[in-house]
């Protein structure tokens, strides 16, 4: 259409100033390389947060549970990765590891780090929801003859975990977020390749534009997925969901508070 | 391992400078992201619509993107020609300053409904009601959750080192291009993190029981 092609053009030619217009920079270089890291960055995820979570649940049932010397390590555990700033505790295992005969790859490397990270952070929210489980769970569980094992696997843990459910959700969207510190590693993940492709051609504001645009989607995602399971199941009383609107707002014409005749 | 030790030692005073810059870089970013946090919460929760719209897009950007996405943003988008110290202050402050707001936002709409009829019922304008009876509530109920903030940044602000920030994790590279000791000195650097980071918990804590009002507040300070 005349009229399509002129608006298109005029558009073209306003944003030329700014970012590349040419498609075949968009469609044949930029797009590929960007959707190749994309790939890498689901992977990453994809193997971290099970383990994460599973990792998670079993330090914080050491913490909770175990006796004085485990439930002590856990904690160390936690302190150490925690308190370790990730970029760090990357270095260490892909730089600091050979030095002592261990060779990680870059991938490798990430995931590990990803893993001890994630899972020392899921565990505190778990150790809290564990906590927040009334006495009387376990009480009335090991009075109907359950062991104590089976009265965490099937009357504690479901319940804490539902509990847990907004800690661990915040969690996974962080790692989404800090996969990018895979870049460091040398994983071609979607900020290396935003990064190199960038570098070449120049094109800072088109490649970081657009990394930031594929984040900014799989984060809302993500917190709209975890958001919908939450509600999925919970359960009334054990979860509360507490809305509230906010005291008042400022509207026109009320700077003032009215007088009272 | 003994020469190891000497490595570490050696090069510990060079890192103490790097702990400076991260200490600056931090409560730069801290104090940057309080103001701009508490402007924004009351942007956000008594502000009429486009400043609400504009708070939620902000915080939505904000918390939605890698802390090294939004560096390389700054540094070589938004703000190529100022500093990199700045840059990363005005980033991690900004971004700090996102999840302040939100830290504040679960806090004021928390705060029983009374607090402000009565403010308006003694006469005080919408104003004077967030200013002195809303927000001094909010900041000391905030505090134990705005503590975490600390750690955060802490640990965030080591992907400083990427646009060139030359704080406690570049230093450390640097002595292990020099030295060949990978594992001591980055073992050394996440030690120093670590200690940073509960020393810190620690001075906290004492500020939290130095303005704690008795009776005011809950003790879920207590349990973190």
């Amino acid at each position: 259409m005349a009229d399509g092609s002129v608006v298109g053009e005029a558009v073209t030619e306003a944003l030329s100033g700014f970012i590349r217009t040419d498609p075949d920079f968009w469609l044949n270089v930029l797009l590929p390389a960007v959707g190749q890291g994309l790939l890498v960055t689901l992977l990453l995820i994809l193997c971290v947060a099970p383990l994460g979570i599973l990792i998670g649940i079993l330090v914080a049932i050491c913490r909770v549970y175990a006796p004085k010397p485990f439930s002590f390590l856990a904690k160390l555990y936690v302190i150490f990765f925690r308190g370790c700033p990730l970029l760090v505790l990357l270095f260490i295992l892909y730089f600091g590891l050979p030095s002592i005969g261990i060779l990680l790859e870059g991938f490798t490397a990430a995931v590990i780090g990803f893993v001890l990270c994630n899972s020392a952070y899921n565990s505190e929210y778990i150790r809290g929801a564990l906590q927040s489980i009334k006495s009387g769970q376990m009480i009335a569980a090991r009075s109907l003859g359950m062991t104590k094992k089976q009265a965490i696997l099937h009357i504690i843990i479901p319940q804490a975990m539902r509990r847990a459910i907004p800690g661990v959700s915040n969690e996974f969207i962080y790692l989404i977020k800090y996969t990018s510190l895979a870049y460091f590693v040398t994983v071609v993940e979607m900020t290396m390749a935003a990064k190199m492709i960038a570098m070449h051609y120049l094109a800072f504001i088109e490649a970081f534009g657009l990394v930031a645009l594929f984040y900014l989607a799989l984060v809302s995602l993500a917190t709209f997925g975890t958001n919908k399971l939450e509600k999925k199941l919970a359960i009334p009383g054990l979860t509360a969901v507490k809305v509230k609107d906010p005291p008042f707002r400022l509207k026109k014409g009320t700077k003032e508070p009215r007088k009272i005749k | 391992m003994l020469e190891s030790l000497t490595v570490v030692t050696d090069s510990l005073g060079y890192l103490l400078g790097g702990v400076l810059v991260t200490l600056e870089l931090v409560s730069a970013a801290l104090l940057l992201g309080f103001i701009l946090g508490i402007l924004l919460v009351v942007g956000q929760v008594y502000g009429p619509k486009p400043v609400r719209g504009f708070v939620a897009v902000y915080v939505w950007f904000f918390r939605g993107l890698p802390n090294l996405i939004l560096l390389f943003l700054f540094y070589f988008v938004f703000l190529p020609t100022l500093p990199v110290f700045l840059i990363a202050v005005i980033v991690l402050g900004m971004r700090s300053a996102a999840y302040q707001s939100q830290i504040f936002r679960g806090v004021i709409e928390n705060l029983s409904e009374g607090q402000t009829l009565a403010a308006r019922s003694l006469g005080m304008t919408n104003w004077q009601t967030i200013k002195h009876i809303i927000i001094p509530q909010t900041l000391r109920l905030a505090l134990p959750s705005w503590a975490n903030e600390y750690p955060v940044l802490l640990t965030d602000s080591a992907v400083a080192s990427a646009i060139g920030v030359t704080e406690l994790l570049t230093r450390t590279g640097f002595r292990v291009a020099a030295t060949g000791n990978a594992m001591a000195l980055y073992l050394a650097c996440a030690v120093i993190f670590i200690l940073l980071n509960y020393g810190g918990m620690l001075l906290i804590q004492k500020i939290e029981e130095r303005i704690r009002i008795p009776g005011f507040g809950n003790n879920e300070c207590d349990q973190i």
